[in-house]
């Protein structure tokens, strides 16, 4: 009997094959590498465990994580614990997806070709923008890739982006301009605002484009309407929004602010929080730059009978045929994910959106007033959605510690990422946490750092 | 699979229906004009459909049906490796405690997360011969280009600016030459000879002191192996360049041999090929990065480190580093998935995949050496290259017959890649195939073959069983539609 349960090989079939072969044994198969760089006895890994016992680790591991299950979470700052509902995970369990690649074959893989086409059309829709891919790796590296295709359309090589920007995102930023030898110049935020006058001395008719993200990294709404009359004040540069696509539900979407591309991350939508990835980048743009599009895109034509059918389309921007000209290197993407967010999407509908972005900005607030009410600082001035900053008058990791004892899992620690925001700590409120659990929270925050 | 024309979803939508259920809001409502200026507020709703929650299974359920992955058959597409995605894998990534973590969570209370994470890492040490790995990229091509930001960044530390160069075969994957662009170099191709394997005249010719890198997959993208790597990369490191490994094929060497050993600095790992990611339709990935020592402090960051006390944590403070390459720790889900992989065949088992692997290419590659052109003679590792120019004399191209297959209920291979062979088709069966399914498929293909010959529209006017025939993607391309839109009554 075989040791291995996904091989199928016998010993009787081994020989026959080898006997086809015309070789002796396996080691002849391996005649071509040589000695010397032969690896010698067995790989040193941990040892094997059968599949009751891979279980068994496995939950053991995972017991050693408080999840958001087990205690009611606070945390957000990029990525949330919102409602999925159950039918993403029977749609996305299906093998004919999940074990399936990137559709080269059209005819028999209309099912994802057709998924993404709706995934394109509910992003289009969402964003207010024209067209949008197939997805990307997620927020970070979609918002990269913006700055990259404003820099080959416009040819210019100053981004500037605002501190109110997700701070790991302006890292990934960092890294892939440092490749393309871009100059990022970031500009700091006032109050958890992006800065208009600073904002405007930076832009001049050198910039490819400015990025800012709406609702910001702080919970803070706009200005996007002023920041698009800097923006296009210039010859050139593009605005490129970053946006939580379920704060759109409720917002004015980017596009209507004559955006020029929106990206973001959709795991607010349908994805869970899975320690970070994966999650599934969005790639909106307007109709001008539509060719531009780094990624896969899926166009609807007909077959030869006439019949309506999906293709993978306008491929000749893409790695495998452009090679060392491509615009992006990006190759796999994030299809599960983005079906997975396609079931969600539809399952909302567009009622189902507003009222979940509603319950989020509602809570949120409620929250936020119940803090003051406390007597605890809340620095958020400025109209936000389900995040808002609070003062905490001593460090965060410090609350956050007391916190998880108290069975919380608290907000973001803002010194992490900001120099001037000691004891700031970022708050999300989403629809998943109760009136309850808001209470207890505002009561066991209030208890560490006093009224 | 369903034959009706597939309304979209959009199409099924009425007004009133829905398929999600939300608790009533349990907190006072405050006016949304009181929080939101009316200019940020949005007016018109967003296109999206509203169905009830069995329209919206059905619907999900009828383009399944449309689709085809390795649970439905044979998919032999080379130089993607699709092998079967276990499915006790999908049951450990979904546990709560692995599921439902923020990745901002205090460290303490994530330790099973980061210990999983550090495992993984030593393990991918140990299978690649390298010392330290990152887990942080989320898919190959984004490891290429990690792996080629890395080189750079060691260049540039050695005060060494003038490597503007980063040398490709020309039977690299187009990604390869695309990843050293968006890292700021310039891709220059070196030739292969005529059994398929780097050109070394041609190398040592390319090989300069503008050299950063040279990036090969071995075996190569013809299924060969590059039986001369320890001299291709004394030629490179001579010239004072990096060699980078793509781990596109790694399936055909785990325990047979390491690109540490072979002389490889650095190298990416497709997870989601090798170690049963799964492909998810074309994603998500995992790209691990592995390096050797000297280019270990330029690896992004944070790296997860085992502390003095024995617990996990991540290491922020790398001055050297190259920076973040995607937010938080990379596809941690599809990192889960690989790590229960790797336990389940231990090292024994990766070593018998790699075993099979090549044994299974073998078998099907000497039962259709007859019925078509093998351009390279030796012995293939875990996938191999034939030629359609004998069938393409006969008015039938490689897509025909690729369209053909899907009659028979197969997945067609990699076609016209890699691009200096002939309508090429690229075949690599996986391990995880038994022996009468390699023997259908060879029939199958062979019969194929016949049908070419005696009666070729059969093939030239194929695929005749699938939901929908041929589609004309130069209307797609010309005219692109690229959403629904509501047509206005």
């Amino acid at each position: 009997m075989s040791e291995f349960r996904y091989l199928p090989v016998t010993e009787e079939d081994r020989r026959e094959m080898l006997n086809v072969i015309g070789v002796q044994s396996d080691e002849d198969l391996f005649s071509d590498v040589p000695a010397k760089i032969r690896f010698k006895g067995d790989l040193k890994l941990e040892p094997k465990l059968s599949e009751p016992e891979l279980v068994r680790f496995l939950a053991g591991l995972a017991k050693k994580n408080v999840s958001t299950r087990d205690y009611p979470s606070f945390l957000g700052a990029g990525i949330y614990d919102h409602y999925i509902p159950s039918v993403v995970d029977s749609v996305i369990s299906r093998g004919e997806f999940y074990t399936a690649y990137t559709p080269y074959q059209a005819e028999v893989s209309q099912g994802e070709l057709q998924a993404i086409f709706e995934f394109q059309t509910l992003i289009c829709e969402l964003t207010g923008m024209e067209a949008a891919n197939s997805s990307m790796y997620d927020g970070s590296t979609s918002l990269a890739e913006a700055a990259l295709l404003s820099s080959s359309v416009t040819r210019n090589k100053k981004i500037v982006v605002s501190e109110t920007v997700h701070p790991e995102y302006r890292q990934v930023l960092a890294t892939y301009a440092h490749g393309r030898r871009l100059d990022v110049v970031t500009v700091p935020a006032k109050n958890g605002a992006v800065d208009l006058q600073t904002l405007e001395a930076a832009v001049d008719d050198g910039t490819a484009c400015v990025i800012v993200q709406y609702p910001n990294f702080f919970g803070q709404i706009g200005p996007l309407k002023e920041i698009e009359q800097i923006v296009h004040g210039t010859k050139k540069a593009q605005l490129i929004v970053a946006s939580n696509p379920l704060s759109l539900g409720l917002l004015t979407p980017p596009g209507s602010f004559n955006a020029d591309i929106v990206v973001g991350d959709c795991q607010p939508l349908g994805i869970s929080e899975s320690f970070g990835g994966p999650h599934c980048g969005y790639f909106a743009v307007s109709k001008k730059l539509i060719r531009k599009v780094p990624g896969r895109l899926v166009g609807e034509t007909v077959d030869d009978q006439g019949q309506r059918g999906y293709v993978l389309t306008l491929q000749a921007r893409e790695q495998h045929i452009r090679r060392e000209k491509a615009t992006s290197n990006i190759c796999s993407n994030q299809a599960l994910n983005a079906l997975a967010s396609s079931v969600a999407m539809n399952a909302f509908g567009k009622k189902g959106i507003r009222e979940l972005a509603e319950q989020n900005i509602q809570k949120a607030h409620y929250a936020a007033e119940q803090f003051k009410e406390y007597g605890i600082s809340v620095c958020s001035d400025q109209p936000y959605f389900n995040e808002f900053v609070v003062d905490c008058k001593r460090p965060v990791s410090e609350v956050n510690h007391l916190l998880l004892k108290e069975g919380i899992i608290g907000g973001y620690d803002l010194s992490k990422s900001f120099d001037q925001m000691n004891n700031k700590m970022l708050i999300a409120v989403t629809e998943m946490r109760s009136k309850n659990e808001i209470d207890q929270f505002v009561e066991a925050l209030g208890g560490i750092i006093g009224g | 699979m369903d034959n009706q024309n597939q309304a979209l979803i959009f199409e099924r939508s009425r007004e009133g229906r829905t398929a999600y259920s939300l608790p009533p809001l349990d907190v006072p409502e405050t006016p949304l004009s009181n929080m939101v200026d009316k200019v940020y507020l949005r007016q018109e709703e967003p296109n999206w459909p509203e169905v009830s929650e069995l329209e919206l299974v059905r619907h999900y359920m009828a383009l399944s049906r449309r689709n085809f992955g390795v649970d439905n058959g044979f998919y032999p597409l080379g130089s993607c490796t699709m092998k079967y995605n276990p499915k006790v894998n999908e049951v450990v990534a979904r546990l709560d405690g692995l599921t439902n973590i923020h990745p901002y969570q205090d460290e303490h209370s994530v330790q099973g997360a980061l210990e999983l994470l550090y495992r993984l890492q030593e393990n991918l040490q140990e299978i690649t011969g390298m010392d330290a790995v990152t887990l942080q990229p989320a898919a190959g091509a984004h490891g290429e280009w990690t792996g080629l930001m890395i080189i750079r960044a060691f260049h540039e530390a050695n005060g060494d600016v003038k490597r503007t160069k980063v040398i490709v075969p020309d039977t690299a994957h187009g990604t390869n030459p695309a990843s050293a662009a968006v890292a700021g170099f310039d891709a220059v191709t070196v030739k292969s000879d005529e059994n398929g394997l780097v050109d070394l005249d041609d190398l040592r010719r390319v090989a300069d002191e503008t050299t950063a890198a040279f990036m090969l997959t071995n075996p190569n993208t013809l299924g060969l192996f590059e039986t001369h790597i320890q001299e291709i990369a004394e030629i490179i490191h001579a010239a004072g360049g990096k060699v980078y490994y793509d781990g596109a094929n790694m399936n055909a060497i785990m325990g047979v041999t390491r690109p540490g050993d072979m002389g490889y600095d650095v190298v990416h790992l497709n997870l989601h090929k090798t170690f049963t990611g799964p492909h998810g339709g074309g994603g998500p990935g995992s790209g691990p990065v592995g390096v050797k020592a000297e280019l270990e402090p330029f690896l992004p960051k944070p790296l997860i480190v085992k502390k003095d006390d024995g617990s996990f944590g991540f290491d922020n403070d790398r001055p050297q580093s190259i920076g973040r390459v995607k937010a938080f720790y990379g596809n941690f889900g599809i990192n889960v998935r690989a790590y229960a992989y790797i336990r389940t065949m231990g090292g024994k088992g990766l070593f018998q995949v790699s075993k099979d692997a090549v044994l299974n290419a073998n078998y099907l590659l000497k039962r259709l050496s007859d019925a078509f052109e093998t351009p390279f003679k030796q012995l293939c590792k875990h996938e191999f290259v034939l030629s359609g120019s004998r069938q393409k004399k006969l008015g039938v191209r490689t897509l025909d017959m690729a369209k053909r297959l899907l009659d028979f209920g197969y997945y067609p291979p990699t076609i016209y890649f890699p691009l200096l062979v002939d309508e090429a088709l690229m075949i690599e069966p996986t391990e995880t195939e038994s022996k009468e399914t390699l023997d259908a498929f060879a029939d199958h293909l062979i019969a194929i073959t016949k049908e070419v010959e005696n009666s070729p529209e059969i093939v030239q006017e194929a695929p005749h069983k699938t939901v929908i025939g041929r589609l004309d993607e130069t209307q797609a391309a010309r005219h692109p539609v690229l959403r629904y839109v509501k047509e206005k009554h």
